[in-house]
């Protein structure tokens, strides 16, 4: 295929600027209080997860 | 030049009954549409004159297909929203069509608002639920996602307008590799797999597994990965509409609008024959799956000519054709945005696809799950984790778990939950949609049917009459705002639109 060299990836020349913006997004996003996180979806999740899943069925859909 | 690219989702939604699992699905789906319609107002009918599901884009109409004809649904709950957006019952489940949007943010904001329907719609349903045990009373559990894990799959549909000029063969061989490789920046995650494989305890789609052949008309059985449906819902002389059946629900709205974003510049370029010959997969469906079932997501595919290369590498051909097609003022205004998002994530998954936690669905998961193995010591079996793949996609806001990372701040958000409120409410200002959803507002008595392409009044004259709108860009605040305003009926507008 004559385009084969397009498939390669090319470093993007806006190298720097994609990774700034990749360290402002990951930083404005808190991954850092992993037990709270943890406890805080304890705190919701539905009582009874064997009873849940177990009934937890769908119809086939598109 | 590329037409715009009208676009919109379809979102068949998982529903459960919690304490009556023997509830009948279809029926507590036509309780949930009928409990958001019943606000004093009687339903308008769905007008079904310009449907044919049967139509195949290759240019015949299937007979026989095993598809179920739009006629058998009728008498099910059906209704068309203020937001111009259709709600209806469709395959046992509750289903949100988006209005038409002109954008990819809009199309998010409008995709959000189904969410919040749909929450709104089964907290009203549960109450005209039987009582059962007073102590647990039934609930009904609404998730956005497309499968149950055991063996049941269901939808979500984006919608793009293309241009007919456009070969139907053309668009397929463009967009099966752009499809096989784009999930692994917006797949929403999966425990489990359907081929009894052991070492894939999760994927990164929800729908990858259920796809079996490459190109196809139906939806419900033997699915493609290109559906063939050909149903413009507008001038079919001029437009297609690709019913895109390939991709999962999104919670995260990055997501939605990378998928959304992305496939209308593909859809672009392939009509400015800004793409060169694509990068032919040997096996398209063994793809579409090993690709899913690769965390690591550096697993290779073949190509017909015999290269391996990797998903991500496939996702580099078509940015960097994108960015080429942006530069050269081709793309439209919102490309530049849809792009820097696009690059941020494929950059991120090829370094480190865990550093995307919180942008992408199938990631933030993971790594949930992953915690909880490390902390509790869970089996990838446990029920646990089964109920944490589930209630992810839980739209309720105060027990949803991607709600609860969203209200702690722990996943990237692009829009705004006051742009979401108003579009519960309100269609898009710069579609048909809004000449849609503001007659539905305010000549409700007198809107006798309404489908994707026309409103058929019923102003008490000998026949009913029916205000065609086959150009899905026509129809908007400019063109209608005014008329609307100052028609206090559905004569004085429909004496106006005469004029």
């Amino acid at each position: 295929m004559s385009d084969g060299g397009q498939v390669r990836k090319n470093r993007p020349k806006q190298d720097e600027e994609t990774q700034e913006e990749t360290a402002e997004g990951t930083e404005s996003v808190d991954t850092s209080d992993v037990d709270d996180l943890l406890d805080e979806i304890d705190e919701v999740l539905e009582e009874n997860a064997e009873e849940f899943v177990k009934n937890y069925v769908q119809k086939g859909g598109q | 030049m590329a037409i715009t690219k009208y676009l919109g989702t379809e979102t068949e939604f998982g529903i459960s009954v919690v304490g009556r699992p023997d509830f009948n699905p279809v029926l507590a789906s036509s309780l949930v549409v009928n409990a958001y319609a019943a606000e004093g107002r009687h339903g308008t009918r769905w007008d079904y004159e310009e449907e044919n599901p049967l139509r195949d884009a290759r240019g015949f109409t299937q007979p026989g297909a095993a598809e179920t004809a739009p006629e058998e649904d009728v008498g099910l709950a059906n209704s068309i929203l203020t937001n111009g957006a259709r709600f209806y019952v469709d395959h046992a489940h509750p289903e949100y069509s988006s209005p038409e949007c002109s954008n990819p943010r809009d199309a998010v904001i409008w995709d959000k608002a189904g969410e919040r329907i749909l929450e709104v719609a089964a907290a009203r349903a549960a109450r005209s639920l039987p009582v059962g045990d007073p102590d647990s009373p039934s609930r009904v559990v609404i998730t956005k996602n497309n499968t149950d894990g055991k063996g049941a799959a269901y939808g979500m549909h984006e919608n793009y307008i293309v241009d007919r000029a456009l070969p139907f063969g053309e668009l397929t061989r463009q967009l099966i590799p752009y499809f096989v490789s784009r999930q692994v920046l917006v797949g929403s995650g999966r425990i489990g797999n359907e081929y009894g494989l052991s070492d894939v305890p999760y994927q990164i789609s929800q729908r990858a597994d259920f796809f079996e052949v490459e190109v196809g008309l139906e939806t419900t059985l033997k699915r493609p990965i290109i559906n063939t449906r050909d149903e413009p819902h507008a001038d079919p002389e001029r437009y297609r509409r690709l019913h895109v059946i390939v991709g999962d629900a999104n919670m995260i709205e990055v997501c939605t609008y990378l998928k959304l974003g992305a496939t209308a510049l593909v859809l672009a370029m392939a009509e400015d024959r800004a793409l060169p010959p694509p990068p032919t997969l040997a096996e398209p469906v063994r793809a579409i799956h090993a690709v899913s079932h690769d965390v690591s997501c550096t697993r290779t595919v073949t190509l017909e000519d015999g290269r391996e290369l990797r998903a991500v590498d496939l996702q580099w051909h078509y940015l960097e054709h994108a960015r080429k097609y942006a530069e050269e003022g081709r793309a439209p205004e919102w490309a530049d945005d849809v792009l820097a998002t696009w690059e941020r994530l494929l950059t991120a998954i090829e370094d480190d696809p865990l550093s995307l936690d919180g942008v992408v669905d199938w990631v933030t998961k993971y790594q949930v799950l992953r915690r909880y193995v490390e902390r509790d010591g869970l089996d990838w079996e446990s029920s646990k984790l089964k109920l944490i793949d589930v209630q992810y996609h839980d739209v309720r806001q105060d027990k949803g778990l991607y709600n609860r990372l969203a209200a702690a701040g722990r996943v990237e958000q692009i829009v705004t939950e006051e742009e979401i409120a108003h579009a519960v409410h309100n269609p898009p200002s710069d579609t048909r949609a809004y000449f849609r959803g503001r007659c539905l507002e305010k000549y409700r008595e007198q809107v006798a049917a309404a489908g994707w392409d026309a409103l058929i009044f019923d102003v008490g004259a000998e026949t009913l009459q029916r205000v065609p709108m086959m150009e899905p860009g026509r129809g908007g605040a400019d063109m209608t705002a005014e008329l609307i305003d100052r028609s206090d009926t559905a004569e004085e507008l429909l004496a106006a639109l005469r004029r």
